[in-house]
């Protein structure tokens, strides 16, 4: 399948093992009516799984969405991007994050994080921007 | 009652020209189910078959209370849901919390069970993070030490196959107390709204599903008459976006497919059905919510009566448990949270809940303090005992407006009702992704309204304050060496366990399955006698069944 010339084409997941997907659903709206590509692959994801979806649906930037813990994660979804050469897909993650785990998805490469109460323009601006950032890094 | 009309009239058009003046504050006044309210309301906007409409305390059709004393006999139950690491902890937690006010449990599984995995089939950072990992007989003997289980009644949140309540009968057995003592509730065991919005896993295979909850129902109806073995549930979906309105509408129109279900099982109406409970959300938009669960009474007498013929009283009986709602909290300026979760719980009051649990303040940063969790049981326990509030049964009933409000809510939920009826009932209207549908236009649009600021949220759309001013909760994670104990708790259990008596119980799973005149619920308690774990029973049931899977994506 051949890819729009230039459009953005964003993965949205839930890995781990919660299910609670109203705030997921809600971003791949707005992200849709945006006139972004979004591929949502529904909860319950593996984060290996998540990095070959990517590589094979040449992914531009992947989405998290965790209510229940399952951000603990995404370190695990970052080895497994590198280890596919994905070296260069940023990753975002919304939902509820403790405070005190911020640090430490910063460290591993989380490219933002937005919290209960963001709104959904500035998701769609944020990963859009972002995705073009890390585009033009090559 | 003409003069009154025409003295009504008159006041309107006052009112119209005195806007001329002083206009309204907003564009327009609407509620979450978009009913658009009047400025005053009147006996005109009320009927005046007082018994037919309203009747008495625990009479027909039961609009002012299922029962006839209510809080003047008895609070609700005070029941919040709560898990956390490991057994251990959720024991210690939970017997200060009944020291403090609380007077039912209500037991929160981790993911890790929600999915239907034991705690060593899973990435360890997860065990024991949003909820209690109890996999087997031997967690909840130590989740349960010390808690009298003939004396409180014990919400356990599991979706099916149930090895939770199983797990109960099991130790009430082992401590010689007879079933017919015990009283709770299968919480979340209408796998129709987890299909819906998805908040815990359908674990396997829709037919196994149905089959395990029908004889679920008869096998308590028949050992266990003080538990509640259904909790049809609009909570998912209320949370999930949908509005007061359409939340019970839709868990009315699941709770007839729930009764179709057993009666074409065989089973009597009557029977059964006083054994079914609610489970509801609760928004902060007060008055609509006291409305809903008003007449959600109203609606659910008349549809046993009506439609399935119910001769006794019992069977017609409203009953609910309330949670207020989660995701109306803000991470900004957290402790706000507490006024919003003390009106969410007024809501459920004013509208005769039977059991509640109040959400701690912190929620949307992370799962509850022990401190935010002990606040929001003290809410509760300063409503009950400081406002007054249950000291006049159903306060709201007689106001023009609740009555009105009342009504229009029933008539509205009706609509959806026969309109789902039309589809075919609950369950092909999930399978078409109308209720999906619906829910999630409904979650955008106020999403939308947030951010036009035509719905206020205080501290996230306005009155924002600095946020080095924020107060931040404390924020504990499960002790890893604790988390490591309980994982090898079970592993030993499977391998010190008699071995012949385990494997007898997992072979009569296939047996049950294949013949419907054996109880495939009697087949968990065994199990879970025999102390195979959840994950153990559950993986049996996908081999039978086969994975659950969502009805339409999107």
């Amino acid at each position: 399948m051949g890819k729009a010339a230039n459009k953005i084409r964003v993965l949205m997941t839930k890995i781990g093992l919660d299910g609670h997907d109203r705030g997921v659903r809600m971003v791949c709206r707005a992200l849709r009516d945006a006139g972004l590509e979004v591929i949502y692959t529904g909860p319950w994801q593996t984060p290996e799984g998540v990095a070959e979806t990517a590589l094979q649906e040449d992914i531009d930037i992947i989405g998290i969405s965790s209510l229940a813990y399952d951000h603990v994660l995404t370190p695990k979804l970052i080895t497994a991007l590198k280890e596919k050469g994905l070296n260069n897909t940023p990753v975002i993650l919304g939902g509820i994050i403790p405070d005190e785990d911020e640090k430490m998805l910063k460290e591993c490469g989380v490219a933002g994080i937005f919290h209960p109460g963001s709104e959904l323009d500035d998701i769609v601006e944020f990963i859009s921007s972002t995705a073009v950032e890390y585009k033009t890094r090559i | 009652m003409s003069t009154s009309n025409n003295k009504i009239a008159e006041w309107e058009a006052s009112y119209k020209k005195s806007l001329e003046m002083r206009p309204e504050i907003k564009k327009d006044f609407k509620n979450l189910s978009d009913m658009t309210l009047k400025p005053i309301y009147t006996p005109k906007n009320i009927d005046d078959d007082y018994i037919a409409k309203l009747g008495f305390p625990g009479e027909y059709p039961y609009t002012r209370g299922i029962y006839t004393g209510m809080y003047r006999t008895a609070f609700w139950n005070k029941r919040l849901l709560l898990g956390f690491e490991g057994p251990e902890v959720f024991n210690r937690r939970q017997k200060e919390l009944i020291k403090a006010g609380q007077t039912a449990l209500n037991i929160a599984p981790d993911s890790p069970f929600f999915r239907g995995l034991d705690v060593d089939q899973v990435d360890k950072e997860l065990v024991g993070t949003t909820g209690v990992p109890i996999n087997a007989l031997v967690d909840m003997e130590i989740a349960l030490e010390g808690i009298p289980l003939d004396k409180i009644s014990i919400g356990c949140n599991d979706a099916g196959p149930f090895t939770w309540p199983a797990m109960v009968f099991a130790l009430a057995e082992k401590q010689g107390i007879p079933l017919t003592a015990i009283n709770g509730t299968s919480n979340q065991s209408d796998f129709i709204s987890h299909y819906v919005s998805l908040h815990m896993f359908f674990r396997f295979g829709l037919e196994g599903h149905l089959r395990i909850l029908v004889d679920h129902i008869k096998y308590c109806t028949e050992k266990v008459p003080g538990w509640n073995p259904l909790s049809i549930v609009g909570q998912h979906m209320q949370q999930a976006g949908a509005t007061p309105l359409q939340a019970l509408a839709f868990t009315l129109s699941s709770a007839i497919f729930y009764v179709d279900q057993c009666v074409k099982a065989g089973l009597d109406v009557d029977a059964f059905a006083k054994r079914f409970s609610f489970f509801f959300d609760i928004s902060i938009s007060l008055f609509e919510e006291s409305a809903k669960f008003r007449a959600g009474r109203r609606i659910w007498a008349k549809i046993l009566k009506e439609r399935f013929k119910s001769k006794i009283s019992r069977t017609q009986l409203f009953k609910f448990h309330a949670q207020t709602s989660g995701t109306e909290l803000t991470r900004q300026q957290p402790l706000n949270n507490i006024a919003r979760v003390c009106v969410q719980a007024l809501g459920a009051i004013l509208g005769g809940c039977q059991s509640l649990h109040t959400d701690a303040y912190d929620e949307a940063l992370q799962s509850p303090s022990e401190e935010a969790a002990r606040i929001a049981l003290m809410t509760q326990n300063i409503l009950a005992e400081e406002s007054g509030v249950g000291d006049v049964i159903d306060p709201l009933g007689g106001s023009y407006y609740v009555e009105s409000l009342t009504n229009e809510m029933e008539e509205k939920a009706w609509e959806y009702i026969k309109n789902i009826d039309a589809m075919g009932g609950m369950l092909e209207a999930i399978k078409t992704g109308y209720i999906q549908k619906e829910i999630g236009n409904a979650s955008y649009t106020n999403q939308r309204m947030i951010e036009k600021k035509e719905r206020v949220i205080v501290g996230l759309n306005k009155y924002q304050i600095d946020q080095k001013l924020d107060i931040r909760p404390t924020h504990t994670k499960p002790n890893q060496a604790a988390v490591e104990k309980h994982i090898n708790r079970i592993k030993s259990l499977r391998i010190n366990r008699n071995q012949a008596k385990a494997q007898d119980a997992l072979h009569y799973f296939d047996e049950a399955a294949k013949n419907p005149s054996l109880n495939l619920f009697e087949a968990v308690v065994d199990g879970i006698k025999a102390d195979l774990t959840n994950g153990e029973i559950i993986a049996k049931l996908r081999e039978i069944y086969g994975f659950g899977r969502p009805l339409v994506i999107n």
